[in-house]
């Protein structure tokens, strides 16, 4: 089954910076009622336009393998990195979830998250995939409308 | 019960009448479907009846007097006759809706139009506001809570709920300070659709009859699956959807005593429901017809009609056992796995064709995608009864449900593919 990477399972069962942490400017939850997974996220943007920088991204996930796995591969991919970079990975991670398949990934832009193209050919699977992702997006726009 | 469960040639000759179980999926995998309690497939028989309608007699029923109109009209009607005297009703104490969901909110709007002066009923029986309480279970399918929230939230009625015991049935100890004067409706399910849990009926009926609370029964894992007579089991609701026992979508039943029927005010309205119109105001047609705005749904009507026939030939009490079978196999295999944990009543007695599960560290949406790579089809999630799941303390888990068409054989094959998990996820097993 192309869907359990290896690198998923790795993700799943030791998901990396799990664990809601301080300082954070904006927290947010979204769940998946279809599934009943949730995931807290929490995070910690420094400096200011073309200069900001994700300083960490905190969560707590529960649910299946996709969604935790999913979450720690954000954590791993956006940390440190500028905050353009964040959204071009989101973008980039989005679009390859939602291509049903056409979009196979580049690793340059989104790193282990090529190993969750699989997901993108099982639709009831992708919000699974997507969740944390999505809560990142909107826990970054706070953080911002926070910032001014 | 006496009856068998179906032998091998007349279980291939049921599994012939349903075209869609020849389907492969996933690389050629045979289909093996145990999800029916979320929906069922359907027979040739319930097919061809429908398609016999839309070829021969299509028409909107009970409007206009051409021909296949009054076709049309006899058959839905008849139609209805069938699938009265199958739950061991009268025609005229059915109400065709949507589906259970529509026949539950069709009652819970009852109470809050009551309220609100809404028209085409009479008496105060339907009557809801503060200080009354409507009580339901915390293993409600959330088609049988929602409506009831809403209708408290609207009403200022309150809200009280039996709870579920950690082993899958209802926690009755306190029902005497739960069921009170106070209670106007009692809305509980018949059969868990998570657990399969057996509720029992006729004694929780007598309580709340004692107390003056009307009774809401949501038979749709029940009227599938075992014998159900709406006399003996004393209550006054009952509602069920037809995709759930080989009947076409878009159908559901709400039987209800017919006195009740009349008192209530009018729920959706608009056409087919009247009996006279002015700009200012309307009067109702009598039941059933007051509740059935719209053109009806004939063609499903009619479907519903051909599946219930399809069960009466197979015969409910052989239906029941032959599931009973399949339960009992499938706990059996579970029950020699450490790493699954059965939600629910471990006596059979007890429950119906619907196992729930767990695997330790593995989330059910795992567990069903490794099943669904062999072709077996189960539900995973919360299956609309999150409140429940929460009380057994399960963020989620995996069932498997059954009907007449399913063979030990796939039992096996679940329990086989099952045995995939633990290397799969990394668990560590002692077997
Ligand atoms: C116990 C129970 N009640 C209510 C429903 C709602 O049925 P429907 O979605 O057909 O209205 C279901 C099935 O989904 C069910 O299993």
């Amino acid at each position: 089954m192309d869907l359990y990477q290896e690198l998923i399972l790795e993700h799943y069962k030791r998901p990396v910076r799990a664990g809601l942490r301080e300082p954070f400017e904006a927290e947010v939850r979204h769940v998946n009622p279809t599934c009943g997974d949730e995931v807290t996220l929490r995070v910690h943007v420094a400096g200011r336009g073309g200069d900001a920088v994700v300083e960490d991204v905190s969560y707590d996930a529960m649910g299946c393998s996709i969604s935790v796995a999913s979450a720690s591969i954000l954590a791993e991919e956006i940390t440190g990195g500028s905050v353009t970079h964040a959204r071009e990975t989101y973008e980039a991670m989005h679009s390859m979830l939602t291509s049903k398949g056409e979009d196979p990934g580049d690793e340059e832009k989104i790193g282990d998250g090529v190993a969750l193209a699989g997901v993108a050919k099982y639709p009831a699977r992708i919000k699974c995939a997507l969740l944390s992702w999505m809560a990142f997006s909107d826990a970054l726009h706070q953080a911002e409308g926070a910032q001014q | 019960m006496t009856a068998a469960p179906f032998p091998d040639e007349e279980l291939a000759r049921i599994r012939a009448d349903f075209p869609i179980l020849t389907r492969t999926v996933r690389g050629g995998h045979p289909l093996v479907y145990l999800d029916s309690g979320a929906t069922s497939h359907k027979p040739r028989q319930v097919l061809d009846a429908e398609r016999g309608f839309y070829e021969r007699t299509n028409a909107a029923v009970h409007r206009g007097a051409h021909r296949l109109s009054e076709e049309g009209t006899d058959a839905y009607e008849a139609s209805r006759d069938t699938i009265a005297r199958f739950i061991g009703g009268r025609a005229s104490e059915v109400v065709f809706t949507r589906n259970a969901t529509e026949a539950i909110n069709l009652v819970a709007y009852a109470f809050s139009n009551a309220a609100a002066g809404g028209g085409g009923g009479h008496g105060d029986r339907f009557g809801l506001g503060p200080g009354d309480e409507v009580l339901v279970t915390e293993m409600e399918h959330h088609a049988n809570l929602i409506p009831w929230q809403e209708a408290c939230r609207r009403t200022g009625a309150t809200l009280r709920w039996v709870p579920v015991a950690e082993d899958g049935r209802l926690d009755l100890t306190d029902l005497d300070g739960l069921l009170t004067e106070r209670t106007k409706v009692f809305a509980f399910t018949h059969v868990s659709n998570v657990l399969g849990t057996l509720n029992p009926v006729t004694e929780l009926v007598a309580r709340a009859h004692a107390v003056g609370a009307l009774v809401v029964l949501d038979a749709c894992q029940s009227v599938p699956h075992l014998p159900v007579d709406v006399g003996g089991l004393g209550v006054d609701f009952l509602a069920f959807s037809g995709h759930k026992m080989f009947g076409p979508l878009g159908i559901g039943v709400l039987w209800g005593r017919p006195e009740l029927l009349d008192e209530m005010p009018v729920f959706l309205t608009g056409g087919s429901m009247i009996e006279t119109v002015t700009m200012e105001r309307a009067t109702y047609a009598p039941v059933p017809q007051k509740f059935e705005a719209g053109v009806p749904v004939a063609a499903q009507a009619v479907g519903l009609a051909a599946a219930c026939d399809y069960i009466t030939d197979l015969g409910l009490d052989r239906v029941h056992a032959h599931e009973q079978a399949l339960t009992e196999r499938l706990l059996a295999g579970l029950a020699t796995r450490s790493w699954v944990r059965v939600l629910g009543p471990a006596d059979l007695r007890e429950r119906g064709g619907a196992v729930a599960f767990t695997v330790d560290g593995v989330h059910a949406h795992d567990v069903g995608q490794v099943l669904d790579d062999r072709g077996v089809a189960v539900r995973v999630g919360h299956h609309c009864a999150w409140p429940l799941h929460r009380a057994l303390k399960a963020q989620a888990s995996t069932r498997a449900s059954f009907a007449a068409y399913n063979t030990p054989g796939e039992v096996d094959v679940l329990l086989d593919a099952l045995d995939r998990v633990p290397a799969m996820f990394g668990l560590e097993v002692h077997a």
